[in-house]
């Protein structure tokens, strides 16, 4: 049994190495595109970032790929799909692209994935976490590579929970997005023993977040819960440290980047725990790598930016792998292998795009408790990517088989 | 009068080798200019003949898109692209006779206030409707059969396609302008009291104008659709409305030609300068300085008058 496994694995590499040699690399040029947010708001979690990152990555691999330069090319999205659409599809036509990453906005992601499929080239989200792109919408030549707010909420809120902090409190921005990550919460709190005591719904982009923040305190619940990202998260946990919330209720951003808490101050995230797929300063080798990224930015990466150098470094690892940059092939050897290097830890990537891995649990530090800039967390825990993924969706084709 | 559509022609003949030599003109910037202009020439027919300032426009394009985009997703299979974009251009009419009906009651900056106010509203149902998939917006648009025969599936079959319609929407506006109801439009905003003491019922003439111009913003929008296969918040949003301004008031007021011009230039800084990063909201926004400040007529109008007095 296991050696017919073996064996058809072994004549599945070959079949996958046959059409390879066939094929090699298009155009003699790997150009890996980082469509990303550069003038917006998503600009200080991804933006220059990613594309430093992507380099970083072409670098490491001495800038060729098959004997073929690696190019980075990167652009504005400015967070509207139709321009990233646009975008994809000069790039894809006209100049040679083989694979996007990065994304800060699920729309955008999802637009481009649609043409990406219909013109087989490769999609890798970074900054992009819906869930979205693992339902219906999901595409065989995308990968979610760095997290997905299932993940996220799942590590935060079942942490919490094992801490005994049983009733919630919602606080969610009124889109999309907001919803999503609620839901997903509101499923896994349901799932172990927790109860919701409420939800307070808001406009999006928010300012002005007191009434929402006195509900929640008012209601009594053990975590005032926050569904929303960037600005909004940051401008609730300010108004809610303002406002006395701690003792007994905790605030728990269900998405917050250290560039989230770089703005906030240690003084009033302190204490919080979060989710990350990325911290820089968890082991020797993140902390090689963030060392280079910050020689070139001065700022620390964010897990978004991190993740686009972990994507571009394995895309280009199994491109080398198959022996040519067609999409099908490359996206086969990326299922067969176990990611491990300076971002993500045993990371497998699944049928539908979800690359399975390692997240960590993450405390903010006390004030007191941080020796330099950027120290910002305590690692409290690592969660096994099964622990904290979603299962594959149904309703995604992918999953069919 | 003949030397317009000449140029016109001339414009057409040029299109349609576009797709020949993709190295030169990228056919699918192209297909966003000839969107993007028909959407302008929809608001020049407002603003620049008949002197009301709206900021609907974008409700109009988006509301088309979302109709003609969430019929193609479900039932491409059974009936023809036409179909489509005749239910997104409807549905863009209708809003436009409700929206006008409401708005020209006011004058001057009431009426611009009204429409704004109104478009939120059509914007706000866009995020929260089911259908129109809230802030991710519809993608994966198929393009279908026109009248169940022809297949637009191919980049080449939608440029001639967009080509087609562009010609016939800009046509109509060129048709509207220069018929005896266009001047009444134009008494309109040159002197209502006095078209009105000419026994013109100008709410009616003003009202006919809007819906007009809101139909074929809404074609373009369909059209949009069906090019991009996607359709987004962004079609609906204010800053569309807004961008439509810009574009007509750099391309030339009043001028058939301006919003063609004024889209390809504002379309073609967004797309070339998006590799700049932020420097992209700057250039365009000291474009609009400059053009404001010395050209304010705007570039088609400036050369006509350039043209006139030499």
């Amino acid at each position: 049994m296991k050696l017919d496994i073996l064996g058809a694995a072994a004549i599945a590499a070959m079949a996958v190495a046959g059409t390879a040699q066939a094929q090699g690399i298009s155009d003699d040029v790997v150009k890996v595109g980082v469509l990303t947010d550069l003038s917006g708001i998503y600009s200080d979690l991804a933006g220059q970032g990613s594309v430093v990152a992507a380099q970083l990555a072409a670098e490491e691999m001495g800038g060729k790929v098959l004997g073929k330069p690696v190019v980075v090319v990167s652009a504005d999205h400015q967070n509207k799909p139709d321009i990233a659409a646009n975008l994809a599809r000069g790039w894809f036509d006209q100049q040679q692209v083989d694979m996007i990453a990065d994304f800060p906005t699920s729309s955008t992601a999802l637009a481009v994935m649609e043409i990406a499929r219909q013109k087989n080239r490769v999609t890798m989200l970074s900054s992009g976490v819906a869930t979205a792109v693992l339902a219906e919408k999901c595409s065989a030549t995308n990968a979610q590579w760095t997290v997905n707010t299932y993940a996220l909420a799942a590590g935060t809120a079942k942490a919490l929970l094992k801490d005994g902090k049983k009733s919630w409190y919602f606080i969610t921005a009124d889109y999309t997005f907001g919803h999503s990550l609620e839901k997903d919460a509101s499923q896994i709190i349901a799932e172990n023993g927790g109860e919701v005591k409420g939800v307070s719904r808001h406009p999006f982009p928010g300012t002005d977040f007191s009434s929402f923040i006195l509900k929640a305190q008012g209601s009594g619940a053990d975590v005032i819960a926050l569904a929303n990202a960037g600005a909004d998260t940051v401008n609730a946990i300010k108004q809610a440290s303002e406002y006395g919330v701690g003792g007994k209720q905790t605030v728990a951003p269900l998405l917050a980047y250290i560039s989230d808490v770089k703005s906030m101050g240690l003084a009033k995230a302190q204490g919080m725990y979060l989710t990350e797929a990325f911290y820089w300063d968890y082991d020797d080798r993140s902390r090689a790598w963030s060392a280079k990224f910050f020689e070139k930015t001065k700022k620390m990466p964010t897990a978004a930016q991190a993740g686009v150098y972990s994507a571009t470094l394995s895309y280009l690892k199994a491109i080398e792998a198959a022996g040519t940059d067609e999409a099908g092939a490359v996206m086969a050897r990326l299922r067969q292998m176990t990611i491990d290097d300076a971002v993500i830890r045993n990371g497998r990537l699944r049928a539908d795009g979800a690359l399975v891995h390692d997240m960590l649990l993450l405390q903010v530090k006390k004030p007191a408790e941080s020796k330099r800039d950027w120290d910002f967390y305590n690692v409290r825990a690592v969660l096994s990517g099964a622990e904290v993924y979603p299962a594959p969706n149904p309703a995604c084709p992918l999953n069919k088989s | 009068m003949s030397s317009t559509l000449r140029l016109f022609w001339l414009f057409v003949a040029a299109a349609i080798l576009v797709p020949f030599f993709p190295q030169i003109v990228y056919p699918i910037f192209m297909m966003k200019v000839l969107c993007y202009g028909l959407f302008a020439c929809a608001f020049n027919l407002l603003l620049g003949y008949t002197g009301l300032v709206s900021f609907a426009h974008a409700a109009f394009l988006g509301s088309a898109g979302y109709v003609t985009g969430a019929l193609m997703i479900r039932h491409a299979d059974r009936i023809g692209t036409e179909v489509a974009i005749l239910a997104g251009v409807a549905t863009a009419a209708a809003i436009g006779a409700v929206i006008g009906g409401l708005a020209i009651r006011r004058k001057g900056i009431y009426f611009a206030m009204i429409t704004l106010a109104l478009s939120q509203i059509v914007y706000f149902l866009a995020v929260q409707f089911r259908w129109t998939g809230g802030e991710d917006g519809l993608q994966g648009i198929p393009r279908g059969r026109l009248f169940g025969l022809v297949d637009l599936t191919s980049d080449n079959a939608i440029y001639g396609f967009t080509l087609v319609v562009f010609v016939a929407g800009f046509l109509l506006v060129h048709r509207i302008i220069h018929s005896p109801f266009g001047q009444i439009l134009r008494a309109i905003r040159d002197n209502e009291p006095r078209a009105i003491s000419l026994g013109y019922d100008t709410d009616r003439f003003k009202l006919l104008a809007f819906v007009l111009s809101a139909a074929v913003a809404g074609l373009a929008g369909a059209l949009k659709a069906l090019v991009f296969q996607l359709v987004s918040l962004n079609d609906v949003s204010l800053h569309t409305s807004t961008e439509v301004v810009l574009m007509t008031l750099l391309g030339g007021l009043g001028t058939i030609w301006g919003p063609l011009v004024g889209a390809a230039l504002v379309v073609g800084l967004q797309n070339y300068l998006a590799t700049l990063g932020d420097m992209v909201t700057i250039v365009i926004g000291l474009i609009f300085i400059v053009c404001v400040s010395f050209f304010r007529l705007g570039l088609v109008g400036e050369f006509l008058r350039l043209r006139k007095s030499a």
